[in-house]
């Protein structure tokens, strides 16, 4: 199978359903001649013409909201927000408007808008813009969030995303957008809401998303070689969350690690750990582990950044607490 | 402009309308049966029948929680506002929205909203609508000059100038912002002078004066219409009711309410009717008396609906 870097597959995503769906749009800043600070948008402008691929000033909340409206009336805009950090400026028009209009409608109002957006740090670019923000996108009811980990997801959930009639948060990873693997030519979709083993194992689960996959599948491979046999599941979605696939693994293994890049506290994690001890606790061998990122603002300088996100090693620790508990 | 007596009976009568469903809706939430809060617009009847009666149906609008009677105005049906506000299955949002989020696409009513400044952006993105699908509708976004201090409502001023959105910004400059005034809250004497660096047009209107407000609209919605680019209009108003139903007033004098009082567009519109257009007393009875029919049709609905079954509570969640 020919191998596609996840910025190509998501703008290979984008492309398709563009040419399919004539009321599909892009907004975003610096997103048509620059095509984009990491370069996902590059040709479309070419391709589509100024009235698909529109320019924003630096504007969150007002080209967010302008998103809502054009959902609202009949478009599916994609709207880009350059770094996930800025989700904070159109914070209004995502959670009190997007999420919430359909529902206090009483159904009259569809907002089919889909936000892609990129977080995450290891690139040293400090506290306002290296956050992993996806626990407020699942907190608040209203909206779906996607955060795929490879090229063929990336692709695969892109698609599902823009036929879904829902807001779609869609949080993509800076460092993964070079990253490459399998993408096959022919037309496939990615449900939304189903998570994936990406590697099966018995003595221990590892639940994780978006970048932190890989380092789940890097420290697998080191725990196998002290005979722990790890399955690391890509959850993909964490609404809908497919808990489901989780408890299956979790009766199997009996030891649950949970593993991302958003902080620990609050976060996710604590989620599905919740509803893990909820649904299987009987199955259990050993305490929940959570990994995350500390609770403190992502630090600049390369050696605290690094202690300060989870890396490969916090994950072999996590897996070797829950393995020999 | 001249206007066709049937025109100006259907003004009388929405404005009249409005009034005593806000009154209605008071005397509802003072007996307890309407919850939250309620920010009635009595006092601003003749901005919101001025404003929306030049737009087509399906042109767009977004409002705020003060929307009752522009939304009324826009075509909702005061039956399901009034079964929204009691909480109703049969209100305009199944009782999943109350006072502050009347929504009816049908008519073009894309929301009140409870957020200040909100419902800028998103006419702005309904306009962009009509311009790329080369529709020939417009937006419009009604606001209080509370919001003129908003980012959203800035940002949405700037994208509207950017694209030559066919949307018009209507401000309803009530002097007080919520509780305060707003000649405190800003640095210029009036609003159109914030507006007008924008680059686009800016008209001023005396808000009490219905036919006034309805020919400057009427403009506006020309210039928007034919591609002209977006239109700020400021109109001077006042709201003879509190911010909300509890408000206590303090920042205003009983001899200013009197004043604005004195000049209500409710009684005074219905004289210039007589004076200046040819109407006769028996007609503007027959007015008040068909709109108290109304009212007590639109009560006894609202009263008698179901309530909404809990089994549906998420229901609206995802489409």
């Amino acid at each position: 199978m020919r191998e596609l870097t996840y910025s190509k597959a998501l703008r290979e995503a984008l492309t398709e359903e563009m040419a399919r769906n004539p009321d599909i749009l892009l907004l975003g800043e610096d997103i048509g001649v620059y095509g984009g600070v990491f370069k996902v948008t590059e040709g479309l402008l070419d391709r589509f013409g100024p009235e698909r691929v529109i320019e924003t000033p630096i504007s969150e909340a007002g080209f967010v909201g302008a998103s809502v409206g054009l959902a609202m009336t009949g478009k599916h805009p994609v709207v880009e927000l350059m770094f996930m950090d800025f989700a904070y400026v159109a914070a209004d028009s995502i959670f009190n408007q997007a999420a919430k209009m359909r529902y206090m409608s009483g159904g009259r109002a569809h907002v089919p808008l889909l936000i892609r957006t990129q977080q995450g740090g290891g690139r040293g670019n400090a506290a306002q813009h290296s956050q992993s923000l996806e626990t407020f996108f699942t907190h608040i009811p209203g909206l779906k969030v996607v955060l795929p980990s490879t090229p063929y997801d990336a692709k695969g959930l892109l698609k599902s995303a823009l036929r879904d009639p829902n807001p779609v948060v869609f949080i993509e990873h800076k460092l993964l957008y070079n990253t490459k693997g399998p993408v096959p030519e022919e037309e496939y979709f990615v449900p939304l809401g189903q998570a994936d083993v990406k590697r099966t194992g018995k003595d221990a689960t590892v639940v994780s998303w978006s970048r932190t996959v890989l380092h789940a599948l890097e420290a697998a491979e080191l725990a196998a070689r002290e005979g722990i046999d790890v399955e690391v599941i890509d959850l993909r979605c964490t609404v809908p969350l497919d808990i489901n696939t989780v408890l299956t693994s979790v009766k199997k293994t009996g030891r649950l690690v949970v593993a991302h890049e958003a902080h620990r506290r609050a976060g996710v994690g604590a989620e599905i750990a919740s509803l893990v001890q909820e649904r299987a606790f009987d199955y259990l061998d050993a305490p929940i582990e959570r990994v995350g990122a500390m609770d403190i603002p992502i630090p600049y300088s390369k050696p605290l950044e690094d202690e300060a996100l989870p890396g490969v090693q916090h994950i072999v620790r996590a897996i070797k607490r829950a393995a020999y508990a | 402009m001249t206007f066709a007596h049937a025109d100006l009976r259907r003004m009388y009568r929405t404005m009249l309308l409005i009034r005593r469903f806000e009154e209605q809706a008071v005397a509802f939430f003072l007996s307890g049966e309407l919850r939250g809060s309620l920010h009635p617009c009595i006092g601003q009847e003749a901005t919101a029948v001025g404003a929306v009666f030049p737009l087509r149906t399906d042109d767009y609008l977004t409002c705020t929680y003060r929307g009752h009677g522009q939304a009324i105005a826009k075509g909702l049906n005061p039956k399901e506002g009034m079964a929204e506000l009691l909480g109703r299955r049969t209100g305009c949002s199944q009782g999943l929205g109350g006072s502050m989020h009347y929504t009816d696409l049908s008519v073009g009513l894309l929301g009140e909203n409870a957020i200040v400044g909100a419902g800028a952006p998103i006419a702005v993105g309904a306009a962009l609508r009509a311009k790329l699908d080369k529709t020939g509708q417009i937006a419009m976004s009604i606001f209080g000059d509370g919001a003129i201090n908003q980012g959203a409502l800035l940002e949405a001023f700037n994208l509207a100038a950017a694209w030559q959105a066919p949307v018009i910004f209507f401000c309803e400059n009530n002097l007080y912002s919520e509780m305060t005034p707003i000649s405190s809250m800003v640095g210029t004497a009036t609003l159109a002078e914030r507006a007008a660096g924008f680059g686009w047009t800016t008209m001023t209107v005396d808000g009490y004066d219905p036919i006034a407000v309805y020919e400057t609209t009427s403009q506006a919605v020309e210039h928007a219409r034919s591609g002209r680019g977006p239109v700020f209009i400021e109109a001077m108003t006042y709201r003879l009711f509190g911010h909300m139903v509890g408000d206590t007033e303090p920042y205003r004098s009983k001899e200013e309410v009197a004043q604005w009082r004195a000049k209500d567009p409710i009684t005074a519109f219905p004289q210039r009717l007589i004076d200046e257009y040819g109407f006769n007393q028996a007609e503007i009875d027959a007015i008040k008396a068909e709109v108290e029919a109304e009212i007590e049709e639109i009560k006894r609905f609202a009263l008698e609906s179901p309530w909404p079954d809990v089994s549906e509570i998420a229901e609206h969640m995802f489409a």
